[in-house]
C-alpha cells in the first residue's frame, strides 16, 4: 500500500509541482553521511560476537531506550497511523492503542527476565533448560520468518518512498532504489555492528519524534490550540470521531479487528529484533529503564500521529489523501507540504525513509545473529565455534538476508505493506510470546511444549493467512484473481494465538521431560542476575 | 523414567553448582523476591491487559456509548482511548517505583551473597 501510495505520490507532485527533488536529495544524503560516521566510528569496537550482536552490552538505558523507539516507530507506524487517522478516523487511532499497550507486557513480563537469562538471543532463553540443538532450530526458524515479513515489509516501502523522493516512476528505476536501499543496509550492519546499527536508530529516532512533533505543534498552531475544534474540522472534512468506521460494517469485519487487536498487543514483546535490543545493555535495571524510555517515547509519539492525522483529513482533506492514487500512506508528507511547503515536505520524507533504513539494518542484524549464534555456531557446530569465525558467518549471512531483502522487496514492491506488516506481528505473538512467557513462568515447560507452541504456532498463522481473504478471494487481496480462501477472517490472531498457547500446554504434559535443577537454576538467575552474560566483559 | 535425559532429578544426584542453586531457590529470601514480584506483574499485566479489551470491545460493539459527546467535540470513545495512554504510563511508573523499592534490593542481596559464594 505505502509503496504504490508513494510511488503515485510521487507522480502526484510531480503534477502539481509540489516537492523539489534536488532538496529532498540534499537532506536524505545529510541523514546518510551523518549516519555512517557513527558507522565508521562504531567499526573500530566490532570485532567479537558479543560486539557485532550487541555492542558489548555497553549502552545506557537511555540510549538503549531511545534505540527501542527507533527500531519499533516503523514506517507502517509514522505513515500508516497517521493515514488510516485521517482516512478513517477514530479507527486508525485504535491501532497505536494496541502497539503502546503491548509494552506492558514487554516492560513486567519480559524485558528484565529475558536479560538476566539470555546473553544475544531469543533462543538463549528458550534453550536455557531444554534440549538445545532443536529448541535453538525452533525459535531460529520463527526468528528468521518474523525478520523476513518484517523486512520484506520495509524493503517494499522503501522503494516507494525512495521514488517519491528522487522522483522515480518505472519499476525498474524503483528496483535499482530498493537494491541501494538493501546495499547501505548491509554496509551499515557489516561496518557498524550492533553498535553501529543502534546509533543510526537513535538518529533516526530523535529525528523522527522531533519532525512528528513539530508538525503536531504547528497543526494545534492553527486551530489556536483548540483541540476540540480540530477535531470538529477533520470529522467535517470525514475522518470520523466514532468508532466502526473501518471495521464496524458487519460481524465478520468486527471480529476480524477484534482479531488484529489481539496480535498487536501480544506481538511486540515477542519480536526478536526488539528482544534484542535488551541485550545491548549491562543490567536487567537498565533494561528496566530502556523499556520505561521507550514507553514514554512511543505513547508521545502516537499522541502526535493523532493529532497529524485529524490535521490531514482537516488541512489536506481525505478526499485528495485518497485521490492521492496510494491513498492513507501520503497523508503525512501532504500534511507536511501543506503546512511547510518543499522544505518541510523534504524533511518529512527523508525522516520517513531514515525510518526504514534504521528498522530494516535492526532486523538483519537480528536475523543474521540468530543464524550465525543459533544455528551455525550452537546446532551446526554443538557450540565449539571460534568467536572469529562466528562472527565471519554472522557477516556472511548478513550479506545473505540483505540480498534475500532486495529481491523480497522488489517482488513485493506494491504489495499492502500493513498486511505484511500484521502478519509479521501475528506469527510473533503466536510463535514466539507463549514460549517465552512459558520459559519465564512455568516451571514444568519442557522442549516438547516449547517446539509444538513454535512450529505449531507459526504453521497455523501462515497456513491461516494463505486461506485468508488477504491473500485471495477479492479485489484487495494479494491475488485479486484467484480465490482459494476458506478462512473468513484477514488477521488470524484470534485462532493462531490461543492455538499456540494451548500446544505448549498439551506438549508439556504429554512429554515426561522435566530438568528440575537447570529449571532452579534458571529461575534464580531470571529474578537476581546471577551470573547474568555481559555484567563483567572482560572475565 | 528411564530415559536418562527426560528428568535430571530422576536419573542423577545435582551437581554442587547445581545444588548450590537450588538451595538459593528454597530460600525464604528468594521466596519472598519470587512472591514480591510475581505477586506484582502477573494482576498488573492482567489489569492493563482487560482494561485494553474492555475498550477493543466497546469500540467493536459499544459504539452508541462510545460516540456520546463529553465536551465538545471530545467523546467517551477518545477519553477511553487517551485513558489506555495515561493507563499505560501509571503502570510503567508504578513498577518502576515498586522495582526500585522491593525488588532491587533483595535481588541484589542474594546475588551478593551468591557471588560472595563464587556461584555468580
Amino acid at each position: 500500500m505505502i509503496t504504490t501510495s508513494l510511488a503515485s505520490l510521487a507522480q502526484a507532485t510531480e503534477t502539481e509541482q509540489v516537492g523539489n527533488t534536488a532538496l529532498n536529495i540534499s537532506i536524505f544524503a545529510g541523514f546518510v553521511v551523518l549516519t555512517l560516521v557513527f558507522v565508521i566510528r562504531a567499526s573500530r569496537t566490532n570485532k567479537s560476537t558479543s560486539q557485532m550482536y550487541t555492542a558489548g552490552s555497553s549502552f545506557t538505558g537511555r540510549q538503549n531506550g531511545v534505540a527501542i523507539s527507533g527500531d519499533y516507530l516503523s514506517a507502517a507506524s509514522f505513515l500508516g497511523i497517521a493515514g488510516a487517522i485521517a482516512l478513517t478516523g477514530y479507527d486508525g487511532f485504535l491501532y497505536s492503542i494496541g502497539f503502546l499497550v503491548a509494552w506492558v507486557i514487554a516492560l513486567l513480563l519480559v524485558a528484565e527476565l529475558l536479560r538476566n537469562t539470555g546473553r544475544f538471543t531469543m533462543a538463549d532463553v528458550l534453550s536455557f533448560r531444554m534440549q538445545e540443538r532443536p529448541v535453538r532450530t525452533a525459535a531460529a526458524v520463527s526468528t528468521l520468518v518474523v525478520s523476513f515479513f518484517y523486512l520484506l515489509a520495509q524493503m517494499a516501502g522503501a522503494g516507494g518512498l525512495v521514488a517519491l523522493l528522487l522522483n522515480i516512476n518505472d519499476s525498474f528505476g524503483q528496483a535499482l532504489v530498493i537494491a541501494g536501499v538493501g546495499a547501505l543496509m548491509i554496509v551499515y550492519v557489516l561496518v557498524g555492528g550492533m553498535k553501529g546499527t543502534t546509533y543510526v536508530q537513535i538518529i533516526k529516532a530523535i529525528l523522527l519524534i522531533g519532525a512528528a512533533l513539530l508538525m503536531t505543534v504547528w497543526v494545534l498552531a492553527q486551530y489556536g490550540f483548540n483541540f476540540s475544534d480540530l477535531l470538529g474540522d477533520g470529522a467535517a472534512a470525514g475522518a470520523s470521531l466514532e468508532p466502526g468506521k473501518k471495521y464496524g460494517l458487519d460481524g465478520v469485519t468486527k471480529i476480524d479487528f477484534i482479531s488484529l487487536s489481539i496480535a498487536l498487543v501480544l506481538g511486540t514483546a515477542g519480536l526478536p529484533h526488539i528482544l534484542m535490543r535488551f541485550y545491548t545493555v549491562p543490567t536487567a535495571k537498565e533494561a528496566r529503564k530502556s523499556v520505561v524510555w521507550a514507553i514514554w517515547l512511543i505513547g508521545l509519539f502516537y499522541l502526535f500521529t493523532l493529532t497529524l492525522g485529524y490535521g490531514a483529513a482537516a488541512l489536506v482533506g481525505p478526499e485528495k489523501i485518497a485521490a492521492a492514487p496510494g491513498a492513507a500512506n501520503s497523508a503525512a508528507p501532504l500534511l507536511a507540504y501543506e503546512l511547510g511547503g518543499t522544505l518541510l515536505l523534504g524533511i518529512v520524507s527523508a525522516v520517513a525513509f531514515a525510518t526504514i533504513l534504521a528498522v530494516v539494518a535492526g532486523l538483519t542484524i537480528t536475523a543474521s545473529a540468530s543464524f550465525a549464534h543459533d544455528i551455525y555456531a550452537s546446532v551446526i557446530h554443538r557450540g565449539n565455534a571460534p568467536d572469529g569465525q562466528e562472527v565471519k558467518v554472522a557477516r556472511i549471512a548478513a550479506i545473505v538476508i540483505g540480498i534475500v531483502a532486495i529481491f523480497g522487496g522488489i517482488a513485493a514492491n506494491g504489495q499492502n505493506i500493513a498486511f505484511l506488516v500484521a502478519l509479521a506481528f501475528a506469527v510473533a505473538a503466536s510463535a514466539n510470546l507463549p514460549t517465552i512467557l512459558y520459559s519465564l513462568f512455568w516451571k514444568r515447560f519442557n522442549t516438547r511444549g516449547c517446539l509444538w507452541s513454535i512450529y505449531g504456532g507459526l504453521i497455523i498463522t501462515v497456513g491461516l493467512i494463505i486461506f485468508s481473504p488477504a491473500v485471495s478471494g477479492n479485489e484487495t487481496a494479494m491475488f485479486p484473481d484467484q480465490d482459494w480462501s476458506w478462512f473468513p477472517l484477514a488477521n488470524p490472531g484470534l485462532v493462531s494465538i490461543p492455538a499456540s498457547f494451548l500446544l505448549g500446554i498439551l506438549g508439556t504434559i504429554t512429554s515426561k521431560e522435566h530438568l528440575e535443577y537447570k529449571a532452579a537454576e534458571m529461575e534464580v538467575r531470571a529474578l537476581t542476575g546471577a551470573g547474568a552474560e555481559g555484567k563483567a566483559l572482560d572475565h | 523414567m528411564s530415559n536418562p535425559t527426560e528428568s535430571d532429578s530422576a536419573s542423577s544426584a545435582p551437581t554442587e553448582r547445581e545444588a548450590a542453586y537450588i538451595a538459593v531457590l528454597a530460600s525464604p529470601e528468594f521466596q519472598e523476591l519470587k512472591r514480591k514480584h510475581r505477586n506484582w506483574v502477573l494482576p498488573a499485566t492482567a489489569a492493563g491487559l482487560t482494561f485494553y479489551f474492555v475498550y477493543v470491545f466497546a469500540s467493536t460493539y459499544a459504539v452508541d456509548f462510545m460516540s456520546q459527546k463529553v465536551f465538545g467535540n471530545i467523546n467517551v470513545g477518545l477519553i477511553f482511548g487517551l485513558l489506555q495512554f495515561v493507563a499505560t504510563f501509571a503502570v510503567t511508573m508504578a513498577y518502576v517505583r515498586y522495582a526500585d523499592r522491593e525488588l532491587d534490593p533483595r535481588s541484589a542481596k542474594i546475588r551478593e551473597e551468591m557471588e560472595a559464594e563464587g556461584l555468580a
